[in-house]
């Protein structure tokens, strides 16, 4: 499952990880994510991340 | 200097630091700068933002012109950096507020800042409101602009939108209104506060001003964090102001900036400004001996071009032009046209590095990297002369 990182503050979605603190639960692939899910650190839209 | 009315019961508490030259350790403020703090007179009495901490005394005395700082109710942290919270810990302790309101950011980078032990923080997020009295705060959050905690507060009792950072300006000024002053100067600091520090989130900055005017918010005052402040039709002009810049859009301006040891690169330079000139582009030569970094990005944010000149020293490019891609890469600017040049002695790997560079920022590059053996003989200045034309014409096909 490919990493994606925030274009605006460099943060990294790891899909190994997920995002719990926002109810993303490990192994969630960054395709399945919701489209209204944002870069816990910065806010940033999903439009906003590279594959690592 | 005494406080400043803004409405009735509303004042400027902030401190001017005249001799503010090195900003914040990466860049520089040739005019000083201000850190702006606000006191709304209320059935609350609510602090937005403090000072660096060595102003905490300044921002007191202040205080105690307009009400006994003990009778502060509330204070809004809207941007945690230690410009605008270093005095926090001072004035929490001589306040004892009710509450410190902040963003879920701004709890964590508070906690991660002070002590924040027995601190009655209550976090808010976009929408949430506080009644202060007469008054309303409607909180919203602006992560990354320019950091995870950064917030405004808008009143809509008095249209007055507090942007923390958003909206500043490195002016050192007895006058605090953007109408009070010198309008060239104004919107030089604007461009060089932009550059410097908001470009690399200019696409959150779109969104953000985008969803401000989709809330339809009326405002006659933009209150920034550092220098004047903007009322009237000037709110307009600083709003407006923003979406250039955040747009990018090219003009027809190139900056040429290089480094030089025996003033082989500093003529490669020339000739290449003599190209863009004939092309009819502005351009403006800076040698990184006399200028720094900060200096370069204030002229590159409407540049369309950005023309990079080393020598190569010990197979590499010159240390004051490491530094200044080394802060344009972060700085991250967009939709520039690149050229790299300059001398050598016998390896000469600086010209290839320099092009990388500014090739990795995705910077087009219609002009080969040129470099010169020890010193360009004038028929040579030919080629950079060509550079420059080549580099000027995509600029104007780009800029339109």
């Amino acid at each position: 499952m490919d990493r994606y990182v925030c274009n605006i503050c460099g943060y990294v979605y790891d899909p190994k990880d997920g995002d719990p603190d926002n109810g993303v639960k490990p192994g969630t692939k960054f395709e399945d994510l919701p489209e209204d899910w944002v870069c816990p650190v910065c806010g940033a839209a999903k439009d906003e991340f590279t594959k690592e | 200097m005494k406080p400043a009315q803004i409405v009735k019961d509303v004042h400027w508490v902030g401190s001017v630091e005249w001799d503010c030259r090195n900003f914040h350790g990466y860049s520089t403020s040739p005019l000083g700068t201000t850190y702006n703090a606000y006191l709304i007179n209320d059935e609350k009495v609510t602090l937005f933002d403090t000072v660096k901490a060595e102003f905490a005394n300044d921002l007191l005395c202040k205080i105690a012109h307009l009400v006994k700082p003990g009778d502060i109710d509330y204070i809004v942290v809207n941007h945690v950096e230690m410009d605008h919270s270093g005095a926090l810990p001072e004035i929490v302790a001589q306040v004892k507020p009710e509450k410190i309101f902040c963003s879920p950011m701004g709890e964590r980078a508070l906690k991660s800042h002070f002590d924040v032990t027995g601190w009655p923080i209550q976090v808010v997020k976009t929408g949430d409101t506080v009644s202060i009295g007469a008054r309303t705060l409607s909180f919203l959050e602006t992560r990354m602009l320019h950091w995870p905690d950064s917030m405004a507060t808008y009143i809509p009792e008095d249209k007055i939108l507090i942007t923390n950072d958003a909206f500043g300006q490195n002016i050192a000024s007895s006058e605090r209104f953007a109408d009070e002053v010198d309008r060239s100067e104004l919107y030089r600091q604007m461009v060089r506060y932009y550059a410097n520090i908001v470009l690399p989130f200019s696409p959150i900055t779109q969104k953000i001003i985008a969803q401000i005017e989709s809330m339809g918010l009326a405002i006659d005052y933009l209150l920034p964090d550092h220098g004047v402040m903007f009322r009237g039709a000037d709110v307009a002009y600083a709003i407006e102001s923003y979406k250039a810049f955040a747009a990018q859009k090219p003009t027809k301006k190139a900056v040429v900036v290089y480094d030089t040891m025996w003033r082989s690169t500093e003529k490669m330079a020339e000739a290449i400004a003599t190209g863009l000139l004939s092309e009819g582009l502005s351009v403006k030569i800076m040698n990184l001996h006399v200028v720094d970094h900060s200096d370069v990005m204030e002229e590159v944010l409407e540049a369309g071009a950005v023309v990079v000149g080393s020598p190569t020293h010990n197979n590499g490019m010159l240390p004051r032009v490491a530094d200044m891609l080394t802060y344009m890469k972060g700085l991250k600017p967009q939709n520039k046209i690149g050229g790299a040049f300059g001398s050598y002695g016998w390896s000469g790997e600086a010209v290839k590095a320099v092009a990388e560079a500014l090739s990795a920022m995705g910077m087009e590059m219609p002009a080969e990297p040129l470099r010169s053996l020890y010193v360009p003989k004038h028929e040579e200045l030919a080629k950079y002369v060509e550079m420059g034309r080549t580099i000027g014409q995509a600029v104007v096909a780009k800029a339109g």
